[in-house]
């Protein structure tokens, strides 16, 4: 029995290794949301700091795994044996020893924390040069005003490469927190206290985030996206707010169908269109719809069949959410009106051309 | 001093409204009983009790999770049940099982024959038990609270949440906190005043040392979670708006309250648990623990810093830079003595003669995985990089290393320990292994592909995620995970349903152990000490057994006193009704504040004073044992 117990611990650790190892290589550390893929000097410095204590890290638990590995192997009962070890109460340079190593370990992490934590983390006064985006959060979905600019949308946050971006976070109602790993850590969003969170975007492209505290509900479906532009990208953007009066005049019957659908449909009673609609300041702005890569605050793609999808059935597809069902399932117009629809909502700031798909790193976006 | 010791006083009979009950079999006996044995093997029962509704709820959770985008929890039953799970595991299992362990050793540990107030122990579990039926009733009355384990403001505003389940939380802990603070100073009263002759505070076991400070923590962290869960109640019952925001109120005034009380919780579960690894790991190497005042210093360190750390739970709340630098310093300073723990134990080992016994195993397990927790947590106090790990699954991963790997490990380690003392048999040291290897394993399974889990994104406290974002793999792990360690769970149970019947039997030591409660029967008589020992060194009872080996060399001997003789018998303190009828007056007044039934509500509050009259003249009952009758 004990050599089976024995071979019994000699194979674990094997067998705890070879997991190990299934796991690790299970995983590809890349995805939408991996914090290893950063895109910003912020999120850059905050995964620095995990690097360097990780490997820190190792070596405690390797050291400590090792030594406790060999001692127990080492100093085993064998079989029969009854040795009674020397009484050891203490030994005080050993002791001072390893707390002195244990501060060491402390200080040299406590330095590079301090440092980047008032680089990253300090609060810092606008300047003309910066981005500033006023970001509200509701259950379960996110408002950006762009006070400069005069321009509100929803669930998408647009924002030219390079540039500082600060954020002013409030929340309508619970707490909420606005998180974009691959750009920066996260804030919280606390109603009656006004928080800052400052990022800058190194590379173009789309980034996606998520809220990362419970707000009850749809809180999984909490998500939103960043979309880093070029300049030219993003003052093109901010142009297509100033020609909205343009979408009304549609030559597409389908799509003034779709027009008119959305006010007797009861749509314009919540969401507000730029010259169309006003709305309600506490429900998502549709506003050059169009144009954004996805709906239900993150959770689809933007396609007609997803926009299809969610107006038919939205608790379907974000469970928990306050968008009422606007048809019966046997309602004989049901098909006809959510084409119309989805052909107008589609044609916001848009005219022309489709919904352009961008290519996000690692991730393929497909549902 | 000690019970037993005082003269004489006539017994009388009992005044009051009821008579001391008598009963010592049956479940009568078992609702009056006053004796911290009984006491102790009902925290622990109730404990695994609700350990394993705790885990049925973490299951669910990981079944939801196993794949993306499935529904098999809706997200109103999802948020229910973590934060069931959360509160089961913290207030009703874990922290109670340390308690649990601590009503049966410490009075053994020190040479005493109960605690300081035995009745108010007898009230201390009751308040406990009953507060989490009542929390564990809300899945049956209308759904569990939904707000996550620390509830934070102002999810749990009447606005944001109408729903009674909000109530069954803040009430629950309310009246189950009543419980865990006066079992805290009875523990404290009993350790500071009823050590035997000669068990001077460096002489003191570990375990004891450890639950010292531990009820310390108690008495200082449960205050300010009292108030805000009062403020709460207020708002919920009566219109206060301290955290309503429509009204001004600041949301973040939860989160300083919760944390005060909260972090220091973490070292109310984690330091009983240091305590049974620094007594298991001794006895199985044979060897006295490593630099014991080191150990002792480096956990009352360990507990007062417990105070001075809360913010790094709100890195992300927008407290500023400076708050921010402040409270990473000292939470890393933490590292320092648990470092020194860790190194110490490792010392123990070193040089000993080791036995691979189960609870040996556990306690093993325990350092490596309390180790990977710990640098984890290292990590998480550095501000920068906590804002990204900050509320995703790195986070769950780091504490339920923590907790989960290390507190649970270690108390398993102490029921296989201590279970031969508690019943008189052994649980299989063969099936043992097993246990071990599965609950380990099982464990590192479900928890290490959190961390990485965390690192590509996943928020904790989301019911589904997406495919293409990674992570679906690492889920399915981690599920898997979830059963292996079940299965370890139930050859446990198994195993220990059929010791209790059938297992080895174990005699008065079957470990070769150190400590005062090996060195009477098992499982120990009524009166625990037929005669108080006498306390000459640290680990008194291996001293006992090993006077050849030479003894500590700075102890202070001059304390020693000769053993009184008890000509009137030892006393047995009587049994008593009103710790029951006064939780249970308790329990109904938690359902009228939760459903705003203010008459009942009043009729409740008049039992409470009417039983604590009761009890307060209820007479000092009990009998004698005499030893010539007995042995």
């Amino acid at each position: 029995m004990r050599k089976i117990n024995r071979v019994r611990h000699r194979v674990l650790p094997i067998v705890m290794l070879a997991l190990l190892s299934v796991v690790l290589s299970s995983c590809s550390l890349v995805g939408p949301q991996s914090t290893f893929s950063t895109a910003g000097p912020v999120a850059a410095k905050q995964m620095w700091l995990f690097n360097y204590t990780l490997w820190m890290s190792l070596v405690v638990i390797a050291g400590v795994g090792g030594f406790l590995a060999y001692s127990v192997v080492r100093f085993r009962r064998k079989s029969g044996e009854d040795v009674m070890p020397e009484q050891t109460h203490g030994n005080v340079v050993i002791e001072v020893g390893l707390i002195l190593l244990s501060t060491v370990i402390v200080i040299a992490v406590a330095i590079p924390t301090v440092a980047i934590n008032f680089e990253t983390g300090s609060y810092v006064e606008p300047t003309e040069e910066d981005i500033i985006v006023d970001v509200v959060g509701y259950q379960w979905w996110w408002a950006f005003e762009y006070p400069e600019e005069g321009i509100v949308t929803a669930n998408e946050l647009h924002i030219p490469v390079g540039k500082r971006v600060i954020l002013n976070l409030d929340s309508a109602d619970v707490l909420h927190s606005f998180w974009v790993p691959k750009l920066a850590g996260k804030r919280d969003l606390i109603p009656n206290q006004d928080n800052q969170l400052w990022f800058i975007a190194d590379e173009p492209g789309l980034y996606y985030g998520q809220c990362a505290e419970l707000c009850l509900g749809a809180h999984a479906y909490m998500r939103f996206r960043v979309k880093v532009d070029t300049e030219e990208e993003y003052a093109a953007w901010l142009a297509s707010f100033n020609d909205t009066e343009a979408v009304q005049v549609q030559a597409d019957p389908l799509i003034t169908k779709g027009q008119q659908l959305f006010k007797e449909k009861g749509c314009a009673a919540c969401h507000a269109i730029q010259g169309y609609a006003v709305g309600q300041e506490s429900k998502p702005n549709l506003t050059n719809f169009g144009l954004r890569y996805s709906l239900a605050a993150g959770v689809l793609d933007n396609t007609p069949e997803n926009l299809a999808k969610w107006l038919r059935d939205p608790q379907a597809v974000k469970p928990g959410n306050y968008m009422p069902t606007l048809w019966a399932e046997d309602d004989p117009n049901r098909e006809e009106e959510i084409e119309a629809l989805v052909a107008y909502l589609l044609s916001l700031g848009n005219e022309q051309e489709q919904t352009a798909q961008v290519s996000v790193g690692g991730a393929n976006g497909n549902w | 001093m000690a019970i037993g010791r005082q003269p004489a006083r006539p017994m009388g009979e009992a005044e009051g409204l009821f008579k001391r009950p008598t009963w010592t079999n049956g479940l009568l006996s078992w609702l009056t009983t006053i004796d911290h044995k009984r006491l102790g093997i009902m925290y622990l029962l109730s404990g695994f009790f609700f350990l394993a509704v705790g885990t049925i709820e973490s299951s669910l959770i990981r079944l939801q999770l196993a794949r993306p985008e499935q529904n098999l929890l809706s997200p109103d039953v999802y948020n229910q049940m973590f934060t069931a799970h959360g509160v089961t595991m913290v207030f009703l299992a874990i922290m109670p099982i340390g308690i649990g362990l601590a009503n049966y050793l410490v009075p053994l540990q020190i040479g005493a024959r109960d605690l300081a107030f035995p009745r108010l122990n007898a009230f201390g579990y009751w308040v406990y038990f009953l507060a989490g039926l009542l929390f564990l009733s809300s899945w049956f009355l209308g759904g569990a609270p939904d707000v996550g384990w620390f509830a934070y403001a102002p999810l749990t505003s009447l606005s944001a949440n109408p729903g009674h389940g909000t109530d069954f939380y803040m009430v629950g802990l309310f009246i189950s906190g009543i419980g865990t603070l006066v079992t805290a100073m009875n523990l404290i009263v009993t350790i500071i005043n009823m050590r035997a002759p000669g068990m001077t505070m460096m002489r003191m076991p570990m375990f004891t040392w450890m639950i010292l400070v531990t009820m310390f923590l108690i008495v200082f962290a449960f205050p300010p979670l009292t108030i805000a869960l009062f403020q709460v109640i207020m708002d919920r019952s009566f219109g206060t708006l301290f955290y309503v925001p429509e009204a001004g109120g600041l949301p973040i005034l939860w989160q300083h309250l919760f944390w005060i009380f909260g972090h220091p919780e973490v070292y109310i579960i984690i330091l009983p648990a240091f305590g049974a690894v620094s007594e298991i790991i001794p006895t199985f190497s044979r060897k006295p623990l490593f630099g014991y005042p080191v150990m002792v210093l480096s956990g009352i360190f360990i507990g007062f810093m417990g105070f001075a750390v809360w913010s790094h739970h709100m890195f992300t709340t927008g407290l500023g830079v400076v708050a921010n630098t402040a409270f990473a310093l000292t939470t890393v300073v933490i590292g320092i003595p648990t470092g020194a723990k860790i190194f110490n134990w490792l010392a123990t080992l070193w040089g000993g003669s080791i036995r691979f016994t189960t609870a040996m195993l556990f306690a093993i397990g325990f350092i490596i995985t309390f180790t990977m927790g710990g640098v984890t947590g290292i990590m998480l106090a550095i501000p920068p990089f906590d804002q990204q790990a900050q509320d995703s699954y790195f986070v769950v991963a780091h504490f339920h290393y923590v907790m989960g790997g290390g507190a649970l490990l270690a108390f398993f380690g102490a029921i296989y320990y201590w279970f031969p003392k508690f019943t008189g048999r052994m649980l299989s040291e063969n099936l043992g292994k097993i246990v071990f290897a599965l609950i380990a394993g099982g464990l590192h399974i479900i928890f290490f592909p959190q961390h990485i889990l965390g690192l590509l994104g996943m928020p904790r406290r989301t019911q589904t995620y997406f495919e293409g974002y990674g992570m679906s793999a690492l889920n399915m792990l981690s599920t898997i995970g979830v059963f292996v360690a079940i299965i370890g769970a139930l050859i446990f149970t198994f195993d220990f349903f059929r010791s209790l019947r059938s297992g080895k039997i174990a005699g008065n030591d079957p470990w070769d152990a150190r400590t005062l409660e090996w060195s009477i029967s098992s499982p120990p008589p009524e009166h625990d000490f037929d005669v108080l020992p006498i306390v000459t060194d640290r680990d008194a009872f291996w001293a006992a057994k090993h006077p050849e080996l030479g003894h500590v060399e700075d102890v202070d001997r001059g304390n020693q006193q000769e053993p009184l003789d008890e000509p009137h018998g030892i006393h047995i303190p009587g049994q008593s009704w009103y710790p029951f009828l006064m939780s249970m007056a308790l329990f109904v007044g938690g359902y009228c504040i939760i459903y705003n039934n203010w008459l009942l509500g009043s009729i409740c509050f008049i039992a409470v004073l009417i039983f604590s009259y009761g009890w307060a003249f209820e007479g000092v009952g009990g009998r004698h044992v005499h030893l010539e009758e007995n042995v």
